[in-house]
């Protein structure tokens, strides 16, 4: 990804459409064949902690997004202003600046999911997708492909952490958001909720499952050993 | 007569599965039947080793589940003997071996069906054989658990075992974990109440006003032995012999399978005769756990821990996982002193988890994953450790 950024700032196109191919890969690219929580294995405490429900999950996703897209566009305004020496401890100064806007946000206006989502609102600062994005592709990056490049990677691990929890959910408490899916006849006849899908654990091994069935599908994935 | 049916096979049928039959997708599925009853015709290639034992894996597994077999079907009397003894009523002996076997043996077709199509399909989509794990794994599946478990449970348990404990390492030999004890972890921390408790121990049926008659609970002896002030060891002070006597016999509520230390030991004698099972993980995990018993007592500060020593060896699933599961070639330790390390780490973790931790009486279960997921690790350090003394070896002649 680096090679490409790199490459990006020495190639001069002034009148670059704005979806062109390359910036359409930006966004598509995060989704599947580099997808940050399955292909690089980043941000996955968050997916395994906050995957219980789908509620809080997608909060979380959006609090991500949010800060994902404010991280990339500072950093790439201010990249020229920058020195590289403590680019680290702006870096941080900024996304912290974001997940504490996102925090009180939340608490006052959805307290009972800031609630749940208790510690891991204020751990998105340590998210390892967004200080990766940022150091690797803000930094070296205009505006425009790194929103484009924000909005990709949120939504990548985005739709990993909405899937994990819809099955947690679902047969971990037999609800979507909140509301109850698994018909009371079926509890009648025997049916229970599965403990262990509410456990951390499960968060695992569903998240392996899902990079099992990508890896299969896209053979190209699949390392050598 | 069996001459005939090979026969039958080797003309009729099988060409329909070899290279160009219509069927031949589906040769795993047929080989897997065919060698089921017969001694497979594979040969050896022409390079490589040129003599191959009549025992293969088929046969080793099937020396397995008869091993098993005492404790089946004496888990099948005992679930009968246990349901009219707590109804309060006399039975004789078939009627009580007709009701386990109502209650007992659709579990048992119930793993199987679902671990075997799992296994079938795995087979054919990675066009290879079916592997005869599962044969041992189906078997020990319904005998560590509970008689009242729902069947549906089973079958999940079973998919899930196969599947996320042994398939996605690639099948069978692969495996870290062992199988049977996947599926039962898997049903004690998905289904706690299906699982623990003093209810579901006795079938019940379709009967739900069982009246419990006076002094059987249903508990397990060790869901009493962890309820500190009941009666385990207070009012069984006297009794010890009884107890012991029939814990050792298997009169008690349990586990399908694992009530009866007698049938459990006749089945480590099929093994251990057979050379199939290994004698120093069974030996060094008795000595484990009859250790760790000796040292709770010395230390006792509660009732649990007073519990003598040779208690724990016929108490809960401790003989049932030490003889069937710990030894499970595929996820025990490989070297000769990583099992003895191996099978006395599991004795004295599987009794230190049952005394310890209430909300886990089964430890054994807990002890022997864990360390199946340690038994590279031993095997890691031996082997260095052998590397180091013949190195030295080497340096002192030369």
């Amino acid at each position: 990804m680096s090679e490409t950024a790199e490459a990006q700032v020495v190639a001069k196109e002034p009148k670059e459409p704005l979806f062109s191919k390359k910036n359409k890969k930006l966004l598509s690219d995060p989704l599947n064949d580099d997808n940050p929580i399955t292909i690089q294995v980043l941000g996955i405490c968050s997916a395994l902690a906050i995957t219980v429900q789908l509620k809080p999950t997608f909060v979380m996703s959006v609090s991500v997004l949010f800060v994902m897209i404010g991280g990339n566009l500072i950093v790439s305004w201010l990249r020229n202003l920058i020195p590289s020496r403590v680019r680290i401890i702006v870096q941080l100064v900024i996304v912290a600046t974001l997940v504490i806007l996102v925090d009180q946000v939340l608490k006052a206006y959805l307290y009972d999911v800031s609630k749940q989502l208790s510690v891991f609102v204020g751990l998105i600062i340590t998210n390892c997708i967004i200080m990766g994005r940022l150091e690797a592709f803000a930094l070296g990056n205009k505006a425009w492909p790194s929103f484009l490049d924000a909005i990709g990677n949120a939504a990548g691990y985005a739709w990993i952490m909405l899937a994990v929890a819809f099955a947690r959910e679902l047969f971990g408490s037999g609800t979507l958001w909140g509301f109850q899916i698994v018909p009371d006849f079926l509890y009648d006849f025997g049916y229970a909720d599965n403990g262990l899908m509410i456990l951390p654990p499960m968060a695992l091994i569903t998240v392996g499952i899902i990079i099992w069935v990508q890896r299969s599908k896209n053979t190209k994935l699949i390392e050598e050993n | 007569m069996s001459n005939a049916i090979h026969n039958f096979l080797e003309e009729k049928v099988k060409p329909n599965f070899d290279k160009g039959g219509k069927l031949e997708k589906y040769y795993p599925a047929y080989d897997a039947l065919e060698t089921f009853m017969f001694v497979p015709g594979h040969t050896t290639g022409k390079t490589g080793s040129h003599i191959r034992d009549g025992i293969d894996m088929k046969r080793t597994m099937i020396m397995v589940v008869v091993a098993l077999l005492p404790a089946l079907l004496f888990g099948i009397w005992n679930t009968g003997h246990q349901y009219y003894l707590a109804l309060g009523e006399q039975a004789d002996f078939m009627t009580k071996v007709i009701y386990g076997a109502i209650e007992v043996l659709p579990i048992v077709v119930v793993s199987y069906a679902a671990g075997l199509g799992v296994e079938f399909i795995f087979a054919i989509i990675n066009k290879h054989q079916v592997n005869e794990g599962f044969l041992v794994s189906g078997m020990l599946i319904p005998l560590c658990l509970p008689v009242e478990i729902p069947l549906w449970m089973v079958a999940a348990a079973t998919i899930f075992a196969v599947i996320i404990g042994k398939e996605v390492f690639g099948g069978t030999g692969m495996n870290i974990l062992n199988v049977a004890l996947t599926a039962r972890a898997f049903l004690f921390f998905a289904y706690p109440t299906w699982m623990s408790g003093d209810k579901v121990w006795i079938g019940e049926g379709t009967n739900e006003a069982v009246a419990y008659a006076d002094g059987s609970t249903g508990a397990t002896l060790l869901a009493q032995a962890t309820e500190k002030s009941s009666g385990f060891v207070n009012a069984a002070g006297a009794q010890y012999g009884d107890t012991f006597w029939n814990a050792f016999m298997g009169f008690i509520p349990g586990s399908i399978g694992e009530t009866s230390t007698l049938a459990i030991l006749i089945g480590a004698a099929i093994l251990l005769i057979t050379g199939i099972a290994s004698w120093k993980i069974m030996l060094s995990g008795v000595l484990g756990a009859y250790v760790m018993g000796l040292i709770f007592n010395a230390f006792a500060v509660n009732p649990f821990m007073e519990v003598p020593a040779h208690y724990h060896l016929v108490m809960g699933g401790f003989a049932f996982g030490i003889v069937f599961m710990a030894t499970d070639p595929v996820s025990a330790a490989q070297t000769s002193t990583g099992k003895y390390v191996y099978g006395f780490l599991i004795g004295i973790l599987g009794i230190m988890i049952r005394v310890f931790n209430p909300a886990y009486p089964e430890g054994i279960m807990l002890a022997i994953l864990f360390m199946n997921v340690m038994a590279p690790l031993i095997d890691h350090y031996v082997i260095q450790a052998n590397i180091k003394r013949r190195k030295k070896r080497t340096l002192a002649v030369a």
